[in-house]
């Protein structure tokens, strides 16, 4: 029954139960930030929707992605693809974050702006 | 057993170029997460400009946010997170070697509620937005209620559709995926030996409901939905 293996192919079979109470945490974690969407919070209610969001996604990809039971190469494969998100939002965020510190409020033009930015030295 | 010979004289699957099943076995996942990567990034640049003018324009995006309505989100949330679920026991069905109507029970049960999602979606978001006049390009009209944010509401509501849109047709291709996987289940492609093509769909599948996981909250919940109207 090995077929033409060399070994005999014994896979790691999560249990029912495993992906039953997965399942029911992602049920109470749409809940919750459903719930906690109509509580004012300020600006925290983002970083809860967002924290609330990740703990999903890592009961997702651990249990129903079977990422725990899988050698770590899978795990350094995600961890760069997240790195190199993490790089795309966070470099454009500083630069655009970052850009009103001179504000010009005049339009494009070239006479009006040169002599603007001959004030500094470069 | 003489059938699924007959059929399938490889029950296993097993390509001579590698060393043994788990090796091909793990080569096949990890090209599957390298996709999945690319598929990171690729969403990934939908949601920095979400982010960056979310930052400009937070007023016109809490507005638009409540455009949406909530209950019909969350719903398809659930519907989403119920499809994993049986995606997952259908890739648990091939291993623990259930016979082959048991896979296709779970994955047929998997598109069922994939086509429940795009279904409430068309007929109760889409199409009712269409009717509210909120679809940039489809006849999108200002309110006077929104004032000075008008423009920018509108970019929100072309964020929504971008964002919703390339998730609904990375559900439109999973449904395609489930398809051929159940022609192949029927012909008895998948032991207990040999599921990578399940798992490495799963995979897939799993990954386009960790997206909708982010658009839900978002999309739906900016800003609270305390402050109904905005500002």
């Amino acid at each position: 029954m090995a077929g033409h293996g060399e070994h005999e192919h014994t896979p790691h079979v999560v249990p029912v139960s495993t992906y039953v109470g997965v399942f029911i945490a992602l049920l109470a974690g749409t809940a919750l930030t459903t719930a906690v969407a109509y509580v004012d919070l300020g600006r925290w209610n983002t970083v809860v929707a967002l924290a609330i969001a990740v703990v999903k996604m890592l009961c997702v990809i651990l249990f129903f992605m079977h990422v725990k039971y899988n050698p770590g190469l899978t795990r350094i494969i995600i961890a760069a693809a997240f790195f190199w998100l993490g790089i795309m939002i966070c470099f454009s965020m500083s630069d655009e974050l970052t850009r009103g510190w001179e504000y010009n409020p005049l339009p494009w033009n070239p006479g009006l702006i040169l002599p603007y930015l001959s004030h500094f030295r470069f | 057993m003489s059938d699924t010979a007959l059929h399938n004289p490889n029950p296993t699957g097993f390509a001579h170029q590698f060393e043994d099943l788990e090796q091909q076995h793990e080569a096949g996942r990890l090209g599957m997460w390298i996709f999945l990567a690319t598929e990171i990034l690729f969403f990934g640049g939908m949601f920095t400009s979400y982010t960056i003018y979310r930052a400009l324009h937070l007023p016109s995006f809490i507005i638009g946010s409540h455009l949406l309505e909530v209950k019909f989100g969350a719903t398809n949330t659930v519907v989403l997170i119920c499809s994993s679920l049986t995606m997952a026991l259908a890739i648990r069905a091939a291993q623990t070697g259930k016979s082959k109507s048991s896979i296709i029970f779970w994955l047929i049960l998997t598109m069922i509620l994939g086509a429940l999602f795009l279904g409430l979606k068309l007929r109760f978001e889409w199409y009712h937005d269409y009717l509210e006049h909120i679809v940039p390009g489809f006849g999108f009209e200002y309110r006077p209620e929104w004032g000075s944010a008008a423009p920018q509401v509108q970019m929100f509501m072309c964020f929504y559709f971008f964002m919703t849109g390339l998730h609904a047709l990375h559900m439109v291709v999973g449904l395609g995926i489930l398809a051929v996987l159940v022609g192949m289940s029927a012909r008895g492609r998948f032991t207990s030996q040999y599921y990578v093509p399940l798992e490495i769909s799963g995979l897939y599948w799993h990954f386009v409901d960790i997206v909708w996981i982010f658009l839900f909250p978002l999309l739906y919940l900016i800003g609270g939905r305390y402050t109904i109207g905005g500002h």
